[in-house]
């Protein structure tokens, strides 16, 4: 998600990057390429130029190029005006007892249904009593969706077979709402063409007769320049409270968000990032311009695995870590835990410095590679699991039948855990800073050594090197450094 | 109506939107070109979702051909509209049919671009041939797809094969065009869940769906259309590699057309992948369907403005 924009961006400050000294001359030139990285990201024309100008305003002064370190000052600026342009932000569903009326409404195929089945569960989460109401009446099985939804969800839903009139269906439902003791009711309406004046009219005379608490406008992430002309059209009309931006989990630059921000200035509460219901996640703005400049979203994986990690065994894991037991059980079990935080390309891709290597994966099926490692390990005894140097060649081909892989697939497997062990070992006697540090050389290692696997660090032979030699090797690096520095700029 | 007056009546407010800007350029008999008249067509272009390389190269033509002039606007949109055509030449490409046995059409694209209601445009277009037409209702991930097909194929007096929800959509696919096989039917298309193009899984279960109806008929499918939403931007780009990485895509059918979004990103995909569009999308009833032909196309975007002198 965002990788475009965070690619685009990324290449034009490495650019900059490059020069060692800013100038305003050159210091222009990049910031044009930030505009184009914008508008290639789908930001409209108006709302780019409006960025752009604020961010040279800052950016040419005096303070930038006489800073100590120009690039990063630069950095800096866009990241924060990237946070104006999308914030301030507003999760609250700002629900009141008794009853609260959240109403949805967007273009054809933005995604309203699946939304307000997301919304929906994760109301529930919150021990709040929803109910959803079929309020679409013209695409055909679209009220059949939505019972399919609830049902799936344990949610009631209220619908009308046969109905032709989406006010009245409304009406009824908040008064069956009451009755039933509901304490939101998410009205799922129409998708409509905002030059259709007819149905516009029609939104506005549910919203006049049924007075929701909260209209929410939602929006396909990869709406191109329309972004702007269909936001406005539904604001005029509807008068927004809020966004939900969807179909973020693709490679959707995600331009419509800033489009949209700067011509409705209404808060963009919710993110959709997959097709399974729970995939609803707050926005949060600075951790989005974190994520398009490719610092990471930290913050939105800690969450995550809050929610879906079983605390207990994490802690659990942590403490075999500290004192590096960890054994291919523990590992196992890593996998499963990670497995439930969602696709691993989307997890990677919110750690810093990690955008890159989701790209270099690339299509490697990870899940795939995910499944086959847990069959090896479930195949596998107690006792091997706990001491994996008692696998041998007759051990190996009974736990490779067992997986229905080969056995030099067993072989990698050991290797892997082997190195990672290490890896933990090596990290257990860290501190927490230190800890971060080598997460992030590991993670510039890998980037550096694609397809490479983790490998148990070698041991010194006891040999020693002559200043000479050592001085060569120094060399070495730093020449094999200044090359792959040439290779990244020339990307 | 014809096709042609369809196109225009489906552009018709892209047509208003940009006539009356490049008109704004141009308010009185004519206008010098310099940097800020040709940052204003820039613009102009960039809101088409055209792309910001192809916005770029029409702007240079424009800029090499007329820079320090005083221009009319006829000869200025005369040039953008060259451009433009020279973009997007491309023969007018209708669902090419097989030589014998039904005619296999797969249809995909990413969630809620349009993908059903397309199919059931295609069905009608089809029918209204005197065609006998099979769908394949192979969405068998969304809740209540095969309802939404299921009501379309009634409405349209069409077969339908159905599976259960959450079966193997692969398996659908064959069914149909076995059932289409049997009954002698002219043309199965098969409708797919709409999945986004960087979700490997999902996009090695539409080669899949390719492969097994190949197992079939060995030319099959005849057609892949990929449906593109008109709103959609610069990601279009990524959708048609995707799709046609995945499953060879024939075409493209451009839905929404009839809303203000341009479409533009054709002209962008048709630069970077060359996957032709074959025909537009620009209502919600089964009929508004339009083969798409590239001149009256881009003729569209500027029609009514003045001839050249």
């Amino acid at each position: 998600m965002f990788e475009s924009l965070q690619e685009g961006l990324g290449s034009a400050l490495r650019a900059l990057r490059g020069r060692g000294k800013l100038t305003e001359s050159n210091m222009r030139e990049g910031l044009r390429a930030v505009q184009t990285a914008l508008l290639e990201a789908d930001v409209s024309f108006p709302a780019a130029r409006e960025f752009m100008a604020r961010v040279s305003e800052q950016a040419v002064g005096e303070r930038v190029l006489k800073a100590l370190n120009p690039t990063q000052q630069l950095v800096g600026i866009v990241h924060q005006e990237l946070i104006n342009l999308m914030g301030p932000v507003d999760h609250s569903l700002r629900l009141k007892p008794p009853l609260s009326i959240l109403m949805l409404c967007g273009l054809q195929g933005s995604g309203k249904t699946t939304t307000c089945g997301k919304l929906g569960r994760m109301l529930v989460q919150r021990g709040k009593k929803p109910m959803l109401v079929a309020a679409d009446l013209q695409r055909p099985a679209a009220i059949t969706q939505l019972e399919v939804l609830g049902e799936r969800l344990g949610i009631p839903v209220y619908a009308e077979h046969g109905a032709s009139d989406p006010v009245a269906v409304c009406r009824k439902a908040v008064d069956e709402a009451r009755r039933s003791g509901a304490e939101v009711v998410i009205l799922d309406t129409a998708g409509r063409l905002h030059v259709d004046e007819q149905l516009m009219q029609q939104l506005s005379t549910i919203e006049r007769r049924v007075q929701p608490d909260q209209v929410y406008f939602v929006v396909d992430s990869m709406t191109g320049q329309d972004a702007v002309n269909s936001a406005k059209a539904f604001n005029e009309a509807l008068e927004l409270d809020g966004v939900i931006l969807t179909k973020l989990d693709g490679d959707a630059r995600g331009g419509a968000a800033l489009s949209v921000k700067a011509v409705t200035g209404v808060p963009i509460k919710f993110i959709g990032t997959g097709e399974h219901l729970d995939s609803l996640e707050e926005f949060h703005p600075d951790r989005m311009a974190g994520r398009i400049l490719g610092m990471g979203d930290i913050l939105s994986l800690v969450e995550q695995a809050h929610e879906k990690f079983d605390q207990e065994e994490a802690k659990l894991a942590e403490e075999r870590l500290r004192k590096g037991e960890f054994t291919l059980d523990d590992f196992r079990k890593q996998l499963s835990q990670v497995k439930k935080l969602g696709p691993l390309n989307k997890v990677l891709g919110m750690l810093p410095g990690m955008g890159q290597m989701t790209e270099m994966m690339g299509n490697a099926d990870a899940e795939g590679d995910f499944r086959r490692l847990g069959g090896i390990i479930d195949s596998m005894t107690p006792q091997e699991r706990g001491n994996p140097k008692l696998i041998d060649q007759s051990r190996r081909r009974r736990i490779a039948a067992g997986a229905g892989v080969e056995p030099h697939e067993v072989n990698e497997l050991v290797k892997q855990y082997d190195g990672m062990a290490d890896l933990m070992k090596r990290m257990s006697k860290l501190g927490i800073r230190e800890r971060m540090k080598a997460v992030q050389e590991f993670s510039r290692s890998a980037a550096a050594n694609p397809g490479g696997r983790l490998v148990k660090q070698k041991q010194g032979t006891g040999k020693r090197l002559t200043p000479k030699e050592k001085a060569k090797l120094r060399r070495l690096r730093e020449k094999e450094e200044r090359r792959r520095r040439r290779q990244e700029r020339n990307k | 109506m014809g096709l042609f007056d369809k196109i225009k009546q489906g552009l018709s407010k892209t047509r208003q939107l940009l006539n009356t800007d490049i008109r704004d350029l141009f308010r009185s008999e004519g206008r010098l070109v310099d940097q800020a008249f040709l940052d204003e067509l820039f613009e102009l272009l960039i809101k088409t979702d055209m792309g910001v390389k192809s916005a770029e190269e029409t702007v240079e033509a424009v800029q090499s051909a007329f820079r320090g002039r005083v221009v009319q606007m006829a000869e200025v949109l005369e040039e953008v509209k060259k451009k433009l055509k020279a973009l997007m030449a491309q023969p007018a490409e209708p669902i090419r049919h097989a030589a014998s046995g039904p005619t296999v059409i797969v249809v995909c694209g990413v969630n809620g671009c349009g993908k059903t209601t397309s199919i059931a445009k295609l069905a009608r277009l089809f029918t209204d041939q005197g065609k006998r037409v099979v769908l394949g209702a192979a969405d068998t991930f969304r809740a209540a797809a095969v309802d939404q097909l299921t009501v379309w194929s009634q409405r349209l007096g069409v077969e339908i094969v159905t599976g259960q929800a959450g079966s193997d959509p692969a398996s659908v696919a064959h069914r149909a065009v076995a059932h289409s096989q049997e009954i002698g039917a002219d043309v199965c298309i098969i409708d797919t869940a709409g999945r986004l193009q960087t979700q490997y899984n999902l996009m090695q279960e539409l080669s899949k769906i390719h492969r097994v109806i190949g197992k079939l008929i060995p030319q099959a499918p005849h057609e892949v259309v990929l449906v593109l939403d008109a709103t959609t931007g610069q990601n279009g780009i990524s959708q048609a590699q995707h799709f046609t990485e995945a499953v060879q895509c024939t075409g493209i059918l451009l839905a929404k057309l009839d809303g203000t979004a341009k479409g533009g990103v054709v002209v962008a995909i048709r630069q970077s992948v060359g996957l032709p569009v074959k025909y537009v999308g620009v209502g919600e009833q089964a009929d508004d369907l339009a083969l798409f032909e590239p001149d009256p196309f881009v003729d569209a975007l500027f029609d009514g403005a003045p001839p050249p002198r």
